[in-house]
């Protein structure tokens, strides 16, 4: 191609007002989804094209990848100026969303193309959690399908409220009015529960272009507006400025010692200098004193708009906490109900400790109760014990320590949430909050008197949490019994918990399911967590197999107090050693989801004390232990005396 | 706001919808400010470009009254134009943030340049790989970009953040899902997170941006007469004697403007006569080709950029 010799059309005069005039467009966020091959890349390919959106050198590209990747034959395949990574062209799918941009003389869109197929639903949320439209696409001669449904019931989750269900393909039926109603009926059917303020329902072929940005001549029976018509018209705002003021702190902005201003962006409401506010968590009040920006002092600010705040008085506010209207505030509560969606390939399991974060403050979290899980074809509520990846439930969600939020359905910034897997940093889920639980209101910690480190004195100990963690037969019962013995006859206070005799009291309602050891787990924790409270040194022989259990009960002591031991022991040990006859039955198959064998076992990587087993006696091993001990206690005795009390 | 039919009142009287430039400014600085809050050691990417300027001015906006809390990092190929680093170092003075400038040595070495070596060596030697050296030299968790979504067909597909493992690869087939504006900032030692904040901006948008902002650019941008040589169908600003001249070819004066900038051997101009910026959004409504047409380092193979941005490229 040759370089190209621009021509200035417009007179330069003209260029402002014209700018002034984009200026003043609305912005449309919406996504197209459906099933995989409804045609969702080939719409946007077709929407950008008709609205001129593509550039010679890329329609010359696409040409070109048409020949060598396309699907439609000698005609231009539109889903390539979309599926932009190279897997997807290769296979001929869509794996992740892509933002596309285009505008018509009306309105500004963004517009989010996502995949179809089930496992990268996450990414189809993605793209639905910035949109306020949703195209739903399905295939005439298919009909609503399964994926269909995942799709409107995540879009509505998410709190999109309005639908253009596009009936596509529907040159393939003979452009048939009957299958059109059939669908639209069907459609409506499924989703009376939704909530969705408006459905529009248009017959297209985004291939021909029948319907999309003019009216088709082959559907003379169809009156309605065509695709492009509808975008450009559709209402979608919410007037969040009308809501109660939220400003969700982001950043503390503290340059010198004469300014400290609260940095983040108005999440609903607006503000003005003299407007009384309130520090969610704290309940402290003081009144904007300035609304500080590069360009000058505002007069007001309003949801959307990212300011500075300078405060009248001196209150303790940081990044997590909220400043909020007096008159209306949100609720600060450390257990809620959430709709929750699951992203990860490893299930949600209740009782495992997860990060969970809102647009600024972060907490661990659990879900304590799995309530239901949604079934995406008919809404059934289903018993379940973990959530796999794509499906929806119903949650109790727990955080260490209290956030400040509204209902999702108030207020779609300050009522969500993504949770995120500890060890891999991975986004694993995304929530969305339903309402507070009444009993995180009630209970307060009651203070007493007597602490731990009066208990432990009185012991003359320093408490401790040894965590011994290794396969079954490992040598973890014997080698604690005897660590016991020694401490016990040095006039320590000890207890042992031991994986067996827990699960014949406390824990015998579990069973062997990643779920139950999670449970398990967890229950166990709190008990050592309690006895190191009261000044005993506690020794936990349990199995413990997964390393997030083991970070959660390292995070539930205080510091320093937790030590984690592993017993190290190769599996063909453990079977051949066998002592309780176990390994032989499950690599029968006879005993399910057993450690090593059928169920897997996550070593830690760093642990304080790791004994390597084969060939050293449980003697030795002790030796070890007690040498950790002491040594502990000589350093923290020399850091006390060194602080000089 | 004791009273909630006041507040109506209030708000009716006042012009509340905000502008589309207004809501893309805000949300760059709530990714600016995210990432100062969450990152130990954040960084600006600074190649001082159009969107580059952009991207300053709003870093600039985010701290107001304090200055940008990371330093601005240039990767210089040593064959960008002369005037870009005038401008830039013109820019860290007058604005007063810290400058950091990183050229690979071992390139420079082996004197690894676009003529000998093609556009694709010298791309991954002086930019790609000298970018992985300069963030590993200050061990930078976290840094800003100018790329937009609009600009390319793999950007299209990037989050806002976009993770990197400790080796700066990106993993395009498994992204963390980004849902709202609740980004995952956290990462395990020596890997780190590229942050985008002009995602959502379009080229029309930076120009717009740059009108109403006056915010200052590269003169490159302006039609000029100057020294070009036509080679392989495109225009080439002859910036210095390193570039030697192949037989037949020419070197004339012609009016030209550049539409993007990069290292000058590989940077296609256009010939125009936009000498304002008035003028410049006006030849863009009319363009029928995109900004990166201009660029040579997209079409050496397919799926190119791709490629390059799994390396280790911005």
């Amino acid at each position: 191609m040759r370089h190209i010799m621009a021509k200035s059309l417009a007179p330069t005069d003209g260029i402002r007002d014209y700018l002034a005039v984009q200026e003043r467009k609305s912005l449309l966020r919406f996504l197209t989804c459906g099933s995989v091959d409804d045609g969702k890349s080939t719409l946007i390919g077709r929407l950008l094209s008709d609205t001129k959106q593509i550039f010679e050198d890329q329609l010359a590209a696409l040409e070109r990848d048409s020949r060598k990747h396309g699907t439609t034959g000698d005609d231009i395949d539109f889903a390539l100026l979309v599926d932009g990574l190279e897997a997807e062209r290769e296979q001929g799918i869509t794996i992740d969303v892509a933002y596309r941009f285009f505008a018509t003389p009306k309105r500004k869109f963004i517009v989010a193309d996502t995949p179809g197929h089930e496992q990268y639903t996450r990414n189809m949320a993605t793209g639905a959690s910035t949109a306020d439209l949703a195209i739903v696409l399905i295939d005439a001669r298919q009909g609503v399908l399964r994926q269909t449904r995942r799709h409107s019931i995540i879009a509505s989750l998410l709190g999109i409220r309005h639908i253009v269900l596009a009936v596509n393909k529907i040159d393939l039926v003979g452009f048939d009015q009957a299958v059109f109603e059939r669908i639209v009926a069907d459609y409506a059917q499924f989703s009376r529960e939704l909530g969705f303020q408006s459905i529009v329902s248009i017959p297209m072929s985004a291939r021909y272009g029948d319907n999309v940005t003019a009216p088709s001549d082959r559907t003379e029976w169809y009156s309605g507006p065509t695709l492009i018509e509808h975008l450009e018209t559709v209402s979608v705002d919410e007037a969040v400025v009308e809501l109660p003021f939220r400003f969700p702190v982001q950043y503390v902005n503290r340059p010198n010692l004469d300014f400290r201003g609260f940095a983040g962006t108005i999440a609903s409401g607006s503000v003005s200098p003299g407007d009384e506010v309130v520090v969610a968590k704290s309940g402290k009040s003081a009144h904007v004193r300035r609304i500080v920006s590069h360009g000058g002092d505002l007069s007001q600010a309003v949801a959307g708009q990212a300011i500075t705040l300078v405060l009248d008085d001196e209150v303790e506010v940081s990044r997590g906490n909220m400043l909020v209207s007096p008159a209306a505030r949100p609720q600060v509560a450390d257990q809620f109900a959430a709709n929750i969606v699951w992203f990860d390939e490893h299930a949600l399991l209740p009782g495992r400790s997860y990060i969970l974060r809102t647009e600024t403050d972060q907490a661990s979290a659990t879900v304590t109760d799995l309530k239901y899980r949604v079934n995406v074809n008919d809404f059934a509520h289903e018993a379940a014990k973990s959530l796999e990846m794509n499906e929806v439930g119903i949650c109790n969600v727990s955080t260490r320590a209290p956030i400040a939020f509204d209902t999702f359905s108030e207020n779609r910034t300050t009522g969500a949430f993504i949770l995120i897997d500890r060890i891999t940093n991975a986004t694993v889920g995304a929530g969305m909050v339903l309402h507070s639980l009444r009993r995180a209101e009630n209970i307060h910690w009651q203070s007493l008197d007597v602490g731990k480190h009066g208990r432990a004195d009185l012991k003359n100990q320093r408490p401790a949490v040894f965590w011994f963690t290794g396969l079954s037969g490992s040598g973890k019962s014997t080698i604690a019994n005897l660590f016991e013995k020694k401490l016990f006859a040095t006039g320590r206070h000890t207890y042992i918990l031991d994986g067996d005799n827990v699960r014949h009291g406390l824990n015998r309602d579990l069973g062997f399911t990643d779920a139950d050891r999670v449970e398990n787990i967890r229950r166990v924790a709190e008990v050592a967590r309690l006895m190191a409270d009261a000044g005993l040194i506690v020794i936990v022989s349990f199995i413990s197999p997964f390393s997030a259990e083991r970070r959660m009960a390292r995070e539930l002591m205080a510091t320093g107090e937790f030590v984690e031991v592993f017993v190290d022991t190769p599996f063909e040990e453990c079977a051949r050693r066998d002592p309780k006859g176990l390994y032989a039955r499950a690599l029968n198959g006879e005993i399910k989801n057993f450690t090593g064998v059928d169920s897997p076992y996550e070593a830690p990587e760093n642990p304080e004390i790791h004994l390597k087993t084969l060939g050293k006696s449980a003697e030795e091993m002790v030796e070890a232990l007690e040498l950790w001990l002491n040594e502990r206690d000589i350093a923290e005795n020399q850091y006390d005396s060194g602080g000089g009390i | 706001m004791q009273d909630l039919g006041g507040t109506r009142e209030r708000l009716k009287s006042m012009n509340i919808a905000l502008t589309h430039l207004q809501r893309l400014e805000a949300e760059s600085i709530h990714i600016f400010r995210e990432v100062a809050a969450t990152f130990a050691k954040p960084v600006m990417l600074y190649s001082v470009g159009k969107d580059s300027s952009v991207l300053m001015h709003l870093a600039m906006k985010a701290f107001y009254p304090a200055k940008p809390p990371f330093p601005f990092l240039h990767v210089d190929t040593t064959w960008k134009f002369r005037e870009m680093i005038a401008f830039r170092d013109q820019m860290a003075q007058k604005l007063g943030f810290d400058l950091l400038v990183h050229v690979n040595g071992d390139g420079v070495r082996d004197n690894i340049n676009p003529f000998d070596h093609g556009s694709n060596t010298h791309t991954h030697v002086m930019k790609t790989v000298a970018l992985r050296q300069a963030l590993d030299k200050y061990s930078f968790d976290a840094a800003f970009g100018g790329a937009r979504r609009d600009e390319e067909k793999s950007r299209a597909k990037e989050r806002i953040f976009s993770f990197r493992n400790a080796q700066h690869v990106w993993d395009p087939k498994n992204q963390r899902p980004e849902m709202w504006k609740i980004f995952n900032t956290r990462i395990a030692t020596g890997e780190s997170i590229r942050v985008f904040p002009l995602s959502n901006w379009t080229e029309l948008d930076i120009w717009q941006y740059i009108l109403q902002e006056e915010i200052p650019i590269v003169p490159l941008y302006f039609a000029k007469e100057r020294p070009v040589v036509e080679r392989d169908g495109m225009l080439i600003l002859r910036d210095d004697d390193r570039m030697e001249l192949r037989p037949g070819e020419t070197v004339e004066n012609r009016l030209v403007r550049f539409r993007t900038l990069g290292c000058y051997p590989l940077t296609g101009a256009i010939e125009s006569d936009a000498d304002t910026l008035e003028a410049i959004v006006g030849e863009m409504l009319t363009a029928r080709t995109s900004e990166r047409q201009g660029r040579l380092i997209d079409r050496d193979e397919a799926g190119s950029m791709e490629k390059k941005k799994r390396e280790g490229y911005f």
